[in-house]
């Protein structure tokens, strides 16, 4: 099956769910990565009013989620413009605080901060947060398995290599064994 | 409370389907083969929920 360049395909496949799929002219399959992956994402942020998704480590609000959240490429690294730019005491990207991370503490982090802080986030959005949360990590580590696929091909292909390596090696005929004595022996 | 547990069970299901259907597709490039996996795998995820489940509310019903 014709991969073409590997590891652009799966630098693409990163980058947006089913594009390495698509660059490869695989395209019933990129469609299906990319409607699966990005719309289980594109709900567990839609679940959690999109404040699921952000980069932080303040504190107790060390963001380990955002690490398979990240997979999904492109859609989640908005998340790290907007960290830098609180961090830097700036209001962020567009004055939305869709992938911002939330305050800490009841300190303001720029002028006319108005954002809740994690707590309070919680308790609005009650289990959403969690289940928003857990939509966008299994995203993110589902196109995991879409990278490798673009990179290596499907699973069944290994299996098959396998299988043919087995069967050349039991249709190879076995090495004669070496005579017990010299021909200079017997003389 | 055994019915306010099952609305909560809702949220698994675009869950598991897209679980399925990404993990088939790995596995194969037909999209036949991929869909037939997809329900199989399901029917295995939905399936050892339903155990997990039962076993979890048996135990909290008699505590």
């Amino acid at each position: 099956m014709p991969l073409k360049d590997p590891a652009t395909a799966a630098f693409l496949a990163w980058l947006i769910p089913g594009l390495g799929h698509l660059y490869q002219g695989r395209r019933a399959k990129g469609l299906l990565f990319m409607v699966c992956i990005l719309g289980t994402f594109l709900y567990g942020m839609f679940l959690g009013e999109g404040r699921v998704v952000y980069a932080a480590w303040q504190g107790e609000d060390k963001r380990w989620p955002y690490l398979c959240q990240v997979g999904v490429g492109l859609p989640a690294l908005p998340a790290l413009v907007q960290a830098s730019r609180v961090r830097n005491k700036k209001p962020p990207l567009f004055n939305t605080f869709i992938l911002t991370p939330p305050k800490f503490d009841a300190n303001p982090r720029f002028k006319d901060d108005e954002d809740e802080d994690i707590d309070q986030l919680n308790k609005r959005l009650h289990r959403y947060f969690e289940l928003g949360t857990l939509y966008t990590m299994i995203a993110g580590l589902l196109n995991v398995l879409a990278i490798y696929d673009a990179w290596l091909g499907p699973a069944y292909l290994l299996q098959q290599r396998k299988k043919e390596e087995e069967e050349r090696e039991s249709e190879r005929p076995p090495p004669e064994p070496a005579s017990a004595a010299s021909p200079a022996a017997i003389k | 409370m055994l019915f306010g547990a099952i609305n909560e069970f809702w949220y698994a299901v675009p869950l598991v389907i897209s679980i399925s259907l990404v993990y088939s597709a790995t596995r194969f490039e037909r999209m036949d083969m991929i869909l037939s996996h997809a329900l199989r795998v399901g029917g295995w995820i939905v399936g050892c929920m339903f155990v997990v489940f039962a076993v979890l509310f048996v135990i909290s019903s008699r505590l």
